[in-house]
């Protein structure tokens, strides 16, 4: 399905008048701007957080965000029902995601693309048998397979991360392979190989790179689709176990309260939702300029 | 077209057979389910009569044999915390998750149809960038957060829905609505792009110049020519939502399978487990299939390639 495909070509005239080479369409700023927000309190989480995340404060329980009545600027978005400070539990909500995002994303992408690779490239039994299971692993919704692979391997951030790599690793496969089938009938690939070129540079060195731009939109486009998952699971109660921190598990702790304590719902809500719009539409623009076809 | 049929039943074979595997290896990982199901109290002989009973004293490749014959025959053992077969007590639960998966369906299609039409018919309009800020949403929005905000207006600030529970007509409302708005996203783009297709091709360009009155080159050529790839996406994507349906049914309570199959993860009920797992995947399988032997004949291009 290509989202896409509603602009007209015409459409992707942009800063330049012609055609922008990393996209098409203007670049979305605002989505790029979160992203790298998201990135930086991933990275720099606790120097930025005015509180420690998992500090509870007795005398400050349930406080409402600072401009609602009886909210203070000590703590701006609000607190928990242990008067944990909302903001640093956001931050620190915002580096377990894009941790296990990230970290899911590379490991699957990563499997994905060395099997792709191998199933395109070597054909035959490899390529039957590679395929056939990346079409048993894409045949259930991922949440049910994400569960079914719960159900064995437990919780916390390892297993999480170990298990939404299981769910991706496939998508990366039939992509590569499919790559691959095109790109070695080319010319360049047949006079590697007249040159005497054995198979593994070739595919590294001579395949690989052309596939990377397809791979690359794929894996932008998942960190939304893991994001999504993890939170999922945390709500849930199969995901990320206190001590830690995630948004999806702030929400499954803050559902008894939301008839006095809207905001321990709201925010955590708001913040998954505009980390994977902004992921989404950063994903989506690189894909309208590098696939316009809407292969993937 | 029989040997499409025929390559295209052998890969689902392949693919359940697969399946069975990997459930079964997952079954192993769990280990030894013995501590779980017998009292602590139990003796050693009763432990070991109990891993013959089940066959876990056996080589693997003897108990994957074993396992493929009780699951083909639905015997996926006794659930550890019911007491009973873990095959009945999940098929009990599949009926109300069909119920919400085929009535969120219909909200996803209420919603995403005419959306994307309407945005197919003005490219470049305040509308159509709408309709792209209201799939995005859709597409970014968990099903749990927006359950939960549909609760708080809707049952908790305004209190005219219930906020849980299963048997009126009420009670589908809220569940059907989260799920149905998020698959109405990717009803509404897919819809969107065809009828762009659609609207392009040079017969309805002829008809145009023709002067055939634009309400009907819509609603009657184009939609027709758009409805092929649709309706198949509609089929897939009711697959989906059967996976979709188990984060929505805890969010309402909703006493569906994926209700049943959380709970017994946390309740480490490991036959269950495997059996609402298993129930899910073979008929959300049947309905990939069922929705491409169609395409297939519908679309005579798609067996010939």
């Amino acid at each position: 399905m290509s989202a896409a495909a509603g602009e007209r070509p015409g459409d992707a005239g942009g800063l330049f008048g012609g055609r922008i080479r990393a996209g098409a369409g203007r670049p979305p700023l605002f989505a790029t701007a979160i992203c790298l927000l998201l990135v930086v309190a991933a990275l720099g989480g606790g120097a930025i957080a005015p509180y420690v995340p998992d500090e509870a404060d007795f005398t400050a329980i349930l406080a409402p965000p600072a401009w609602v009545e009886g909210g203070s600027l000590a703590h701006p978005l609000g607190t928990d029902q242990l008067g944990r400070d909302m903001l640093s539990r956001l931050i620190a909500g915002a580096r377990i995601s894009l941790l296990t995002a990230g970290a899911a994303v590379l490991a699957g992408g990563t499997v994905g693309v060395a099997l792709g690779l191998a199933a395109g490239y070597l054909g035959g039994v490899v390529e039957a048998v590679v395929m056939r299971v990346v079409d048993a692993f894409l045949a259930l919704p991922f949440i049910l397979m994400a569960l079914a692979f719960v159900a064995a391997l437990g919780t916390g951030i390892g297993n999480i991360i170990l298990v939404m790599m299981l769910t991706n690793w496939a998508r990366y496969a039939r992509l590569v392979r499919s790559e691959v089938v095109s790109i070695k009938k080319r010319d360049f690939v047949l006079l590697a190989r007249v040159a005497g070129l054995r198979p593994l540079p070739i595919a590294l060195r001579h395949i690989l790179p052309n596939a990377l731009t397809s791979i690359l939109v794929l894996g932008v486009l998942d960190v939304g689709r893991a994001i999504i998952l993890e939170s999922s699971l945390s709500f849930l109660g199969l995901g990320i176990q206190p001590p830690d921190v995630s948004w999806g598990l702030a929400l499954a702790e803050g559902r008894t309260y939301m008839t006095v304590a809207w905001w321990l719902t709201v925010w955590p809500g708001l913040a998954i939702v505009l980390a994977v719009m902004s992921f989404n539409a950063l994903g989506e623009w690189l894909k309208a300029g590098f696939d316009p076809r809407g292969r993937l | 077209m029989a040997r499409f049929l025929l390559t295209r039943l052998g890969q689902a074979l392949v693919t359940l057979a697969l399946l069975t595997v990997l459930i079964f290896v997952l079954a192993r990982l769990t280990g030894d389910p013995t501590p779980l199901v017998l009292p602590s109290e139990a003796t050693e002989a009763d432990r070991a009569f109990f891993r013959q009973q089940y066959g876990l004293d056996r080589p693997v490749h003897e108990q994957y044999v074993v396992f493929l014959r009780n699951v083909l025959r639905g015997d996926f053992g006794i659930s550890f915390r019911y007491r009973e077969p873990a095959f009945d007590l999940v098929l009990a639960a599949i009926g109300p998750t069909l119920q919400l998966a085929g009535v969120s369906m219909l909200v996803a299609i209420l919603l995403g149809l005419p959306l994307g039409i309407a945005a197919a018919l003005r490219p470049g309009s305040w509308l159509a960038a709408t309709v792209r800020g209201y799939a995005s949403l859709g597409q970014a929005m968990p099903t749990f957060w927006t359950g939960l905000m549909l609760i708080f207006v809707f049952a908790i600030s305004i209190p005219v829905l219930p906020s849980s529970g299963y048997g009126t007509a009420a009670n589908f409302v809220l569940p059907a609505v989260t799920l149905g708005f998020y698959a109405s996203a990717s009803v509404t783009m897919l819809t969107w792009a065809n009828m762009t297709e659609a609207l392009r091709s040079d017969f309805v360009q002829m008809e145009r110049v023709l002067g055939i009155p634009r309400r009907l080159i819509v609603l009657k050529h184009a939609l027709r020519n758009a409805s092929l790839p649709i309706v198949t996406y509609l089929g897939l994507q009711f697959g989906l939502l059967l996976g979709g349906a188990v984060v929505t049914e805890r969010v309402f309570a909703w006493p569906g399978v994926g209700q049943m199959l959380v709970d017994a993860i946390l309740n480490r009920d490991y036959p269950v487990v495997q059996a609402a797992v298993m129930l899910t995947a073979v008929l959300v399988m049947t309905i990939n299939l069922v929705v491409d032997l169609l395409y297939a004949v519908l679309d005579p291009r798609v067996s010939r390639s």
